[in-house]
Protein backbone atom coordinates (compact mmCIF):
# COMPACT_ATOMS: atom_id res chain seq x y z
CA UNK A 1 0.00 0.00 0.00
CA UNK A 2 1.51 3.32 -1.00
CA UNK A 3 -1.49 5.74 -1.41
CA UNK A 4 -1.93 6.60 1.93
CA UNK A 5 -4.28 9.76 1.49
CA UNK A 6 -5.70 7.79 -1.47
CA UNK A 7 -6.82 5.70 0.86
CA UNK A 8 -7.82 7.38 3.61
CA UNK A 9 -9.90 9.84 1.04
CA UNK A 10 -11.46 6.05 0.24
CA UNK A 11 -12.21 5.32 3.97
CA UNK A 12 -13.52 8.80 4.96
CA UNK A 13 -16.06 8.18 2.61
CA UNK A 14 -17.35 4.66 3.75
CA UNK A 15 -17.54 6.67 6.73
CA UNK A 16 -19.82 9.37 5.28
CA UNK A 17 -21.93 6.81 3.32
CA UNK A 18 -22.51 4.59 6.39
CA UNK A 19 -23.36 7.89 8.26
CA UNK A 20 -25.60 8.26 5.32
CA UNK A 21 -27.14 5.20 6.38
CA UNK A 22 -27.58 6.09 9.88
CA UNK A 23 -29.55 9.58 9.56
CA UNK A 24 -31.89 7.76 6.79
CA UNK A 25 -32.69 4.15 9.15
CA UNK A 26 -33.50 6.63 12.38
CA UNK A 27 -35.87 8.68 10.45
CA UNK A 28 -37.63 5.38 8.83
CA UNK A 29 -37.93 4.24 12.97
CA UNK A 30 -39.00 7.50 13.54
CA UNK A 31 -41.31 8.09 11.23
CA UNK A 32 -43.00 4.46 11.25
CA UNK A 33 -43.24 5.20 15.09
CA UNK A 34 -44.87 8.74 14.21
CA UNK A 35 -47.04 6.93 11.72
CA UNK A 36 -48.81 4.76 14.37
CA UNK A 37 -49.05 6.79 17.25
CA UNK A 38 -50.50 9.73 15.30
CA UNK A 39 -47.73 11.68 16.42
CA UNK A 40 -47.99 14.85 14.21
CA UNK A 41 -44.53 16.79 15.92
CA UNK A 42 -42.79 13.49 15.09
CA UNK A 43 -43.78 13.30 11.69
CA UNK A 44 -43.02 16.90 10.96
CA UNK A 45 -39.60 16.40 12.37
CA UNK A 46 -39.13 13.76 10.05
CA UNK A 47 -39.97 15.86 7.31
CA UNK A 48 -38.06 18.94 7.94
CA UNK A 49 -34.97 16.16 8.70
CA UNK A 50 -34.84 15.44 4.69
CA UNK A 51 -33.45 18.26 4.34
CA UNK A 52 -30.77 17.15 6.44
CA UNK A 53 -30.28 14.21 4.24
CA UNK A 54 -30.10 15.79 0.84
CA UNK A 55 -27.18 17.72 2.44
CA UNK A 56 -25.33 14.91 3.30
CA UNK A 57 -26.25 13.09 -0.31
CA UNK A 58 -24.62 16.40 -1.58
CA UNK A 59 -21.37 16.17 0.93
CA UNK A 60 -21.11 12.42 -0.38
CA UNK A 61 -21.20 13.26 -3.92
CA UNK A 62 -18.99 16.29 -3.59
CA UNK A 63 -16.40 13.53 -1.83
CA UNK A 64 -16.77 10.91 -4.97
CA UNK A 65 -16.18 14.11 -7.51
CA UNK A 66 -13.00 15.03 -5.75
CA UNK A 67 -11.90 11.29 -5.69
CA UNK A 68 -12.41 11.17 -9.49
CA UNK A 69 -11.13 14.63 -9.70
CA UNK A 70 -7.70 14.04 -8.09
CA UNK A 71 -6.89 10.58 -7.93
CA UNK A 72 -8.26 9.53 -11.20
CA UNK A 73 -9.28 6.21 -9.78
CA UNK A 74 -9.32 2.80 -12.12
CA UNK A 75 -10.32 -0.80 -11.70
CA UNK A 76 -11.37 -1.67 -7.96
CA UNK A 77 -11.67 1.89 -6.73
CA UNK A 78 -13.49 3.32 -9.34
CA UNK A 79 -16.24 0.80 -9.37
CA UNK A 80 -16.52 2.06 -5.86
CA UNK A 81 -16.62 5.58 -6.13
CA UNK A 82 -18.55 5.23 -8.98
CA UNK A 83 -21.06 2.64 -7.46
CA UNK A 84 -21.14 5.21 -4.20
CA UNK A 85 -22.44 7.92 -6.35
CA UNK A 86 -25.43 5.56 -7.37
CA UNK A 87 -26.15 4.02 -4.22
CA UNK A 88 -26.57 7.64 -2.15
CA UNK A 89 -29.33 8.14 -5.33
CA UNK A 90 -31.20 4.62 -3.75
CA UNK A 91 -30.32 6.71 -0.12
CA UNK A 92 -31.76 9.98 -0.84
CA UNK A 93 -35.09 7.92 -2.52
CA UNK A 94 -35.42 6.33 1.01
CA UNK A 95 -35.33 9.33 2.73
CA UNK A 96 -37.94 10.91 0.82
CA UNK A 97 -39.67 8.04 1.27
CA UNK A 98 -39.64 8.44 4.99
CA UNK A 99 -40.46 11.87 4.67
CA UNK A 100 -43.85 11.02 2.70
CA UNK A 101 -44.93 8.41 5.09
CA UNK A 102 -44.87 10.99 7.59
CA UNK A 103 -46.82 13.27 5.25
CA UNK A 104 -49.33 10.71 5.47
CA UNK A 105 -49.45 10.97 9.23
CA UNK A 106 -50.41 14.54 9.00
CA UNK A 107 -53.25 13.16 6.87
CA UNK A 108 -54.43 10.61 8.91
CA UNK A 109 -57.04 11.28 11.52
CA UNK A 110 -57.67 7.94 12.81
CA UNK A 111 -56.78 4.56 12.55
CA UNK A 112 -58.39 1.71 11.72
CA UNK A 113 -59.05 -0.74 14.38
CA UNK A 114 -56.31 -3.33 12.77
CA UNK A 115 -53.22 -4.77 13.81
CA UNK A 116 -50.11 -2.76 12.69
CA UNK A 117 -47.72 -5.65 13.26
CA UNK A 118 -47.20 -6.44 9.91
CA UNK A 119 -46.08 -2.88 8.89
CA UNK A 120 -44.07 -2.46 12.37
CA UNK A 121 -42.14 -5.85 10.76
CA UNK A 122 -41.78 -3.83 7.22
CA UNK A 123 -40.27 -0.99 9.16
CA UNK A 124 -37.86 -3.34 10.53
CA UNK A 125 -37.04 -5.58 8.06
CA UNK A 126 -36.21 -2.62 5.55
CA UNK A 127 -34.05 -0.59 7.82
CA UNK A 128 -32.05 -3.53 8.47
CA UNK A 129 -31.82 -3.83 4.33
CA UNK A 130 -30.47 -0.57 4.21
CA UNK A 131 -28.09 -0.86 7.25
CA UNK A 132 -26.49 -4.25 5.99
CA UNK A 133 -26.48 -3.04 2.39
CA UNK A 134 -24.09 -0.06 3.15
CA UNK A 135 -21.76 -2.71 5.32
CA UNK A 136 -21.96 -4.92 2.54
CA UNK A 137 -20.89 -2.30 0.43
CA UNK A 138 -18.27 -0.78 2.85
CA UNK A 139 -16.90 -4.57 3.85
CA UNK A 140 -16.98 -5.89 0.66
CA UNK A 141 -19.11 -8.87 2.36
CA UNK A 142 -21.00 -10.79 -0.64
CA UNK A 143 -22.66 -12.98 1.48
CA UNK A 144 -24.90 -10.17 3.40
CA UNK A 145 -25.10 -8.49 0.08
CA UNK A 146 -26.90 -11.27 -1.65
CA UNK A 147 -28.86 -11.99 2.02
CA UNK A 148 -30.11 -8.50 1.46
CA UNK A 149 -31.42 -9.41 -1.98
CA UNK A 150 -33.33 -12.34 -0.46
CA UNK A 151 -34.84 -10.56 2.11
CA UNK A 152 -37.11 -8.19 -0.25
CA UNK A 153 -38.82 -11.21 -0.94
CA UNK A 154 -39.63 -11.16 2.37
CA UNK A 155 -40.80 -7.29 2.40
CA UNK A 156 -42.92 -8.21 -0.52
CA UNK A 157 -44.73 -10.84 1.49
CA UNK A 158 -45.06 -8.24 4.16
CA UNK A 159 -47.05 -5.61 2.22
CA UNK A 160 -49.48 -8.63 0.97
CA UNK A 161 -49.97 -9.34 4.62
CA UNK A 162 -50.36 -5.59 5.23
CA UNK A 163 -52.96 -5.37 2.72
CA UNK A 164 -54.80 -8.54 3.47
CA UNK A 165 -54.92 -6.59 7.16
CA UNK A 166 -55.88 -3.63 5.98
CA UNK A 167 -59.28 -5.27 3.46
CA UNK A 168 -59.90 -7.02 6.62
CA UNK A 169 -59.87 -3.60 8.49
CA UNK A 170 -62.27 -2.34 6.28
CA UNK A 171 -64.62 -5.40 6.12
CA UNK A 172 -65.08 -4.96 9.68
CA UNK A 173 -65.59 -0.84 9.69
CA UNK A 174 -66.13 0.24 6.47
CA UNK A 175 -65.46 3.91 8.15
CA UNK A 176 -61.91 2.87 7.81
CA UNK A 177 -61.88 2.93 4.19
CA UNK A 178 -59.92 6.41 4.17
CA UNK A 179 -57.17 5.75 6.67
CA UNK A 180 -57.03 1.93 5.43
CA UNK A 181 -55.70 3.44 2.28
CA UNK A 182 -53.54 6.01 3.20
CA UNK A 183 -51.75 2.87 5.37
CA UNK A 184 -51.90 0.75 2.22
CA UNK A 185 -49.41 3.56 0.80
CA UNK A 186 -47.22 3.63 3.86
CA UNK A 187 -47.13 0.04 3.04
CA UNK A 188 -46.30 0.60 -0.40
CA UNK A 189 -43.48 3.24 0.56
CA UNK A 190 -41.90 0.59 2.76
CA UNK A 191 -41.60 -2.13 0.08
CA UNK A 192 -40.01 0.55 -2.19
CA UNK A 193 -37.74 1.60 0.69
CA UNK A 194 -36.98 -2.74 0.18
CA UNK A 195 -36.53 -2.22 -3.75
CA UNK A 196 -33.76 1.02 -3.11
CA UNK A 197 -32.17 -1.49 0.04
CA UNK A 198 -32.01 -4.32 -2.70
CA UNK A 199 -30.24 -1.79 -5.05
CA UNK A 200 -27.71 -1.17 -2.72
CA UNK A 201 -26.64 -4.34 -2.09
CA UNK A 202 -26.45 -5.28 -6.10
CA UNK A 203 -23.95 -1.75 -6.42
CA UNK A 204 -21.95 -3.27 -3.31
CA UNK A 205 -21.44 -6.23 -5.92
CA UNK A 206 -20.75 -4.65 -8.80
CA UNK A 207 -18.68 -2.65 -7.10
CA UNK A 208 -16.56 -5.59 -5.17
CA UNK A 209 -16.78 -8.20 -8.42
CA UNK A 210 -17.60 -5.79 -11.61
CA UNK A 211 -20.38 -7.61 -12.49
CA UNK A 212 -23.85 -6.91 -12.10
CA UNK A 213 -26.21 -8.84 -9.91
CA UNK A 214 -28.74 -11.15 -11.81
CA UNK A 215 -31.89 -10.14 -11.91
CA UNK B 1 -7.60 -8.42 -36.90
CA UNK B 2 -4.28 -10.07 -37.92
CA UNK B 3 -1.23 -9.92 -35.92
CA UNK B 4 1.68 -7.66 -36.72
CA UNK B 5 3.77 -9.59 -34.48
CA UNK B 6 3.85 -12.75 -32.81
CA UNK B 7 5.94 -13.39 -29.96
CA UNK B 8 6.58 -17.04 -28.49
CA UNK B 9 8.63 -18.44 -25.54
CA UNK B 10 10.71 -15.50 -26.07
CA UNK B 11 13.72 -14.89 -23.23
CA UNK B 12 16.29 -12.06 -22.56
CA UNK B 13 19.51 -12.30 -20.88
CA UNK B 14 21.73 -9.24 -20.15
CA UNK B 15 24.77 -10.93 -19.37
CA UNK B 16 23.56 -13.27 -16.02
CA UNK B 17 20.22 -10.96 -15.73
CA UNK B 18 17.35 -12.40 -17.03
CA UNK B 19 15.61 -9.42 -18.23
CA UNK B 20 12.58 -11.10 -20.19
CA UNK B 21 11.14 -14.31 -19.13
CA UNK B 22 9.02 -16.72 -21.14
CA UNK B 23 7.33 -13.63 -23.02
CA UNK B 24 4.28 -15.21 -25.26
CA UNK B 25 2.33 -12.47 -26.73
CA UNK B 26 0.34 -11.15 -29.77
CA UNK B 27 0.06 -7.87 -31.16
CA UNK B 28 -2.61 -6.88 -33.50
CA UNK B 29 -2.10 -4.98 -36.56
CA UNK B 30 -4.00 -1.24 -37.02
CA UNK B 31 -4.42 -0.99 -32.93
CA UNK B 32 -2.35 1.07 -30.27
CA UNK B 33 -0.46 -1.61 -27.72
CA UNK B 34 0.40 0.08 -24.11
CA UNK B 35 3.15 -1.64 -22.76
CA UNK B 36 2.53 -0.78 -18.50
CA UNK B 37 4.46 -1.81 -15.51
CA UNK B 38 7.29 -0.69 -13.27
CA UNK B 39 10.83 0.82 -13.71
CA UNK B 40 13.06 -2.12 -14.67
CA UNK B 41 10.39 -4.72 -15.61
CA UNK B 42 11.13 -5.17 -18.83
CA UNK B 43 8.74 -3.10 -21.22
CA UNK B 44 11.41 -1.13 -22.87
CA UNK B 45 13.55 -4.41 -23.58
CA UNK B 46 10.38 -6.14 -24.92
CA UNK B 47 9.77 -2.51 -27.06
CA UNK B 48 13.70 -2.35 -28.23
CA UNK B 49 13.75 -6.19 -29.21
CA UNK B 50 10.78 -6.07 -31.84
CA UNK B 51 13.20 -4.27 -34.07
CA UNK B 52 16.25 -5.22 -32.72
CA UNK B 53 17.36 -2.57 -31.18
CA UNK B 54 19.08 -5.09 -28.50
CA UNK B 55 21.30 -5.89 -30.81
CA UNK B 56 23.64 -3.45 -30.09
CA UNK B 57 23.86 -3.89 -26.55
CA UNK B 58 26.71 -5.71 -25.03
CA UNK B 59 26.36 -9.09 -23.65
CA UNK B 60 22.14 -9.43 -24.44
CA UNK B 61 20.77 -12.68 -25.76
CA UNK B 62 17.54 -13.70 -26.83
CA UNK B 63 15.78 -17.19 -27.48
CA UNK B 64 12.81 -17.67 -28.64
CA UNK B 65 10.31 -16.13 -31.47
CA UNK B 66 9.46 -13.14 -32.70
CA UNK B 67 7.48 -12.85 -35.91
CA UNK B 68 6.68 -9.63 -38.21
CA UNK B 69 3.93 -10.22 -40.07
CA UNK B 70 4.67 -14.17 -40.00
CA UNK B 71 8.62 -13.54 -40.86
CA UNK B 72 11.31 -14.32 -38.31
CA UNK B 73 12.92 -10.88 -37.36
CA UNK B 74 15.78 -13.10 -35.76
CA UNK B 75 16.40 -15.75 -38.35
CA UNK B 76 18.40 -13.59 -40.97
CA UNK B 77 16.04 -10.64 -41.70
CA UNK B 78 18.05 -7.77 -42.61
CA UNK B 79 17.99 -5.50 -39.65
CA UNK B 80 18.04 -2.06 -42.24
CA UNK B 81 14.74 -3.46 -43.75
CA UNK B 82 13.48 -4.62 -40.24
CA UNK B 83 14.06 -0.94 -38.74
CA UNK B 84 12.84 -0.01 -42.13
CA UNK B 85 9.84 -1.34 -41.21
CA UNK B 86 9.53 -1.17 -37.25
CA UNK B 87 10.41 2.62 -36.68
CA UNK B 88 11.38 4.53 -33.07
CA UNK B 89 10.52 7.15 -31.68
CA UNK B 90 12.05 7.81 -28.46
CA UNK B 91 11.38 9.38 -24.90
CA UNK B 92 13.30 12.62 -25.36
CA UNK B 93 12.49 14.10 -28.80
CA UNK B 94 15.91 13.57 -30.93
CA UNK B 95 15.88 15.71 -34.12
CA UNK B 96 18.88 15.90 -35.67
CA UNK B 97 21.37 18.71 -35.81
CA UNK B 98 20.12 19.79 -39.40
CA UNK B 99 17.06 21.56 -40.95
CA UNK B 100 13.26 20.36 -40.63
CA UNK B 101 13.77 19.06 -44.04
CA UNK B 102 16.98 17.54 -44.03
CA UNK B 103 15.65 15.66 -40.70
CA UNK B 104 12.54 14.01 -42.77
CA UNK B 105 14.61 13.57 -45.66
CA UNK B 106 17.25 11.70 -44.16
CA UNK B 107 16.00 8.01 -44.17
CA UNK B 108 14.81 8.16 -47.72
CA UNK B 109 18.35 9.46 -49.15
CA UNK B 110 20.13 6.48 -47.35
CA UNK B 111 17.85 4.48 -49.24
CA UNK B 112 18.60 5.85 -51.99
CA UNK B 113 15.88 8.64 -52.83
CA UNK B 114 17.87 11.34 -54.41
CA UNK B 115 15.14 13.12 -56.64
CA UNK B 116 14.30 16.14 -55.44
CA UNK B 117 11.16 15.87 -56.21
CA UNK B 118 10.39 13.05 -55.07
CA UNK B 119 11.87 13.88 -51.42
CA UNK B 120 9.70 16.94 -51.69
CA UNK B 121 6.45 14.90 -51.57
CA UNK B 122 8.13 12.28 -48.69
CA UNK B 123 8.79 15.32 -46.51
CA UNK B 124 5.23 17.01 -46.96
CA UNK B 125 3.58 13.84 -46.55
CA UNK B 126 5.40 12.87 -43.82
CA UNK B 127 5.25 16.33 -42.16
CA UNK B 128 1.34 16.33 -43.17
CA UNK B 129 0.79 12.98 -41.40
CA UNK B 130 2.33 13.89 -38.08
CA UNK B 131 0.43 17.34 -38.01
CA UNK B 132 3.39 19.32 -38.05
CA UNK B 133 3.35 20.51 -41.62
CA UNK B 134 1.11 23.84 -41.20
CA UNK B 135 3.16 24.95 -38.49
CA UNK B 136 7.31 24.21 -39.95
CA UNK B 137 6.47 24.75 -43.90
CA UNK B 138 7.38 28.32 -43.93
CA UNK B 139 10.57 27.10 -41.72
CA UNK B 140 11.71 24.07 -43.47
CA UNK B 141 14.96 24.78 -44.21
CA UNK B 142 15.63 25.93 -40.60
CA UNK B 143 17.26 24.16 -37.50
CA UNK B 144 15.40 21.78 -36.06
CA UNK B 145 16.01 22.26 -33.18
CA UNK B 146 14.71 25.93 -32.83
CA UNK B 147 11.49 23.93 -32.80
CA UNK B 148 9.25 23.20 -29.20
CA UNK B 149 9.56 20.05 -27.47
CA UNK B 150 6.38 19.13 -28.57
CA UNK B 151 6.98 20.33 -32.42
CA UNK B 152 10.30 18.20 -32.16
CA UNK B 153 8.77 14.91 -30.91
CA UNK B 154 5.87 15.05 -34.03
CA UNK B 155 8.83 15.68 -36.34
CA UNK B 156 10.75 12.56 -35.03
CA UNK B 157 7.20 10.58 -35.43
CA UNK B 158 7.58 12.29 -39.14
CA UNK B 159 11.01 11.17 -39.38
CA UNK B 160 10.02 7.94 -38.47
CA UNK B 161 6.65 7.99 -41.07
CA UNK B 162 9.56 8.64 -43.63
CA UNK B 163 10.76 5.10 -43.89
CA UNK B 164 7.34 4.23 -44.83
CA UNK B 165 7.26 1.85 -42.00
CA UNK B 166 4.15 -0.96 -40.87
CA UNK B 167 4.70 -0.27 -37.02
CA UNK B 168 5.67 2.50 -35.24
CA UNK B 169 7.40 2.45 -31.93
CA UNK B 170 6.54 4.89 -29.26
CA UNK B 171 8.62 4.36 -25.60
CA UNK B 172 7.33 6.71 -23.47
CA UNK B 173 6.81 9.48 -26.28
CA UNK B 174 5.12 12.39 -24.01
CA UNK B 175 7.19 12.02 -20.55
CA UNK B 176 9.33 14.77 -21.56
CA UNK B 177 6.30 17.34 -23.08
CA UNK B 178 3.34 19.64 -21.66
CA UNK B 179 -0.33 18.70 -21.43
CA UNK B 180 -1.07 20.47 -24.93
CA UNK B 181 1.88 18.98 -26.92
CA UNK B 182 1.29 15.46 -24.90
CA UNK B 183 -2.48 15.70 -26.17
CA UNK B 184 -1.73 16.33 -29.68
CA UNK B 185 1.12 13.20 -29.92
CA UNK B 186 -1.95 11.22 -28.25
CA UNK B 187 -4.40 12.57 -31.04
CA UNK B 188 -1.86 11.67 -33.81
CA UNK B 189 -1.51 8.19 -32.57
CA UNK B 190 -4.88 7.80 -32.63
CA UNK B 191 -4.83 8.95 -36.31
CA UNK B 192 -2.03 7.03 -37.40
CA UNK B 193 -3.22 3.59 -35.99
CA UNK B 194 -5.56 3.69 -39.05
CA UNK B 195 -2.90 3.10 -40.97
CA UNK B 196 0.11 1.70 -38.31
CA UNK B 197 0.62 -0.62 -36.13
CA UNK B 198 1.54 1.58 -32.77
CA UNK B 199 3.67 -0.31 -29.56
CA UNK B 200 3.64 2.15 -27.12
CA UNK B 201 5.61 2.25 -23.47
CA UNK B 202 4.05 4.88 -20.70
CA UNK B 203 4.01 5.10 -17.32
CA UNK B 204 0.81 7.42 -17.74
CA UNK B 205 -1.81 4.78 -16.50
CA UNK B 206 -4.50 7.69 -17.92
CA UNK B 207 -2.83 8.11 -21.47
CA UNK B 208 -2.52 4.14 -21.39
CA UNK B 209 -6.62 3.83 -20.76
CA UNK B 210 -7.20 6.92 -23.24
CA UNK B 211 -5.79 6.39 -26.22
CA UNK B 212 -4.25 2.17 -26.09
CA UNK B 213 -6.53 -0.95 -27.40
CA UNK B 214 -4.85 -3.33 -25.73
CA UNK B 215 -2.54 -2.91 -22.97
CA UNK B 216 -0.10 -5.50 -21.48
CA UNK B 217 1.31 -5.69 -17.78
CA UNK B 218 5.07 -6.00 -17.17
CA UNK B 219 6.53 -7.63 -13.88
CA UNK B 220 9.78 -8.22 -13.15
CA UNK B 221 10.11 -9.49 -17.03
CA UNK B 222 7.29 -11.42 -17.09
CA UNK B 223 3.88 -10.36 -18.51
CA UNK B 224 1.40 -10.64 -16.17
CA UNK B 225 -1.71 -9.99 -17.82
CA UNK B 226 -2.54 -8.74 -21.42
CA UNK B 227 -5.91 -7.94 -23.12
CA UNK B 228 -7.98 -5.05 -23.87
CA UNK B 229 -7.16 -1.70 -22.31
CA UNK B 230 -10.97 -1.15 -20.69
CA UNK B 231 -11.02 -4.87 -19.43
CA UNK B 232 -7.32 -4.10 -17.55
CA UNK B 233 -8.01 -0.79 -16.24
CA UNK B 234 -11.81 -1.93 -15.33
CA UNK B 235 -11.70 -5.72 -14.24
CA UNK B 236 -8.00 -6.90 -14.23
CA UNK B 237 -8.10 -10.50 -13.80
CA UNK B 238 -5.14 -10.58 -11.59
CA UNK B 239 -4.48 -9.07 -8.06
CA UNK B 240 -0.97 -7.88 -9.18
CA UNK B 241 -2.50 -5.73 -12.06
CA UNK B 242 -4.92 -4.30 -10.17
CA UNK B 243 -2.08 -3.11 -7.89
CA UNK B 244 -0.01 -1.25 -10.48
CA UNK B 245 -3.00 0.40 -12.40
CA UNK B 246 -4.78 1.89 -9.02
CA UNK B 247 -1.00 3.08 -8.17
CA UNK B 248 -0.71 0.67 -5.14
CA UNK B 249 2.59 -0.54 -5.99
CA UNK B 250 5.28 0.37 -8.84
Amino acid sequence: MTRKYYDEQLDALHAELINMGQMISGAIGKAVAALLSRDTASAREVIAYDEEVDRQERAVETMCYKLLLSQQPVAGDLRRVSSALKIITDMERIGDHAADISELTLMLDALPRMSNAHLREMAAQTTEMLLHSLEAYVEQDMDKAHAVIAQDDAVDALFVAVKRDLVEAIRVDPQAGEAAADLLMAAKYFERIGDHATNIAEWAIFAHTGHHAQA
Amino acid sequence: MSNTFTVKDMNLWYGDFHALKDVSLDIPGGQITALIGPSGCGKSTFLRSLNRMNDLVQGCRITGDIRLCGEDIYGGMDVNLLRKRVGMVFQKPNPFPMSVYDNIAYGPRTHGIRKRAQLDEIVERSLRDAAIWDEVKDRLNRSALGLSGGQQQRLCIARALAAQPEVILMDEPTSALDPISTGRIEDLALDLKNDYTIVMVTHNMQQAARISDRTVFFLLGEVIESGETEQIFSLPKDSRTEAYVTGRFG
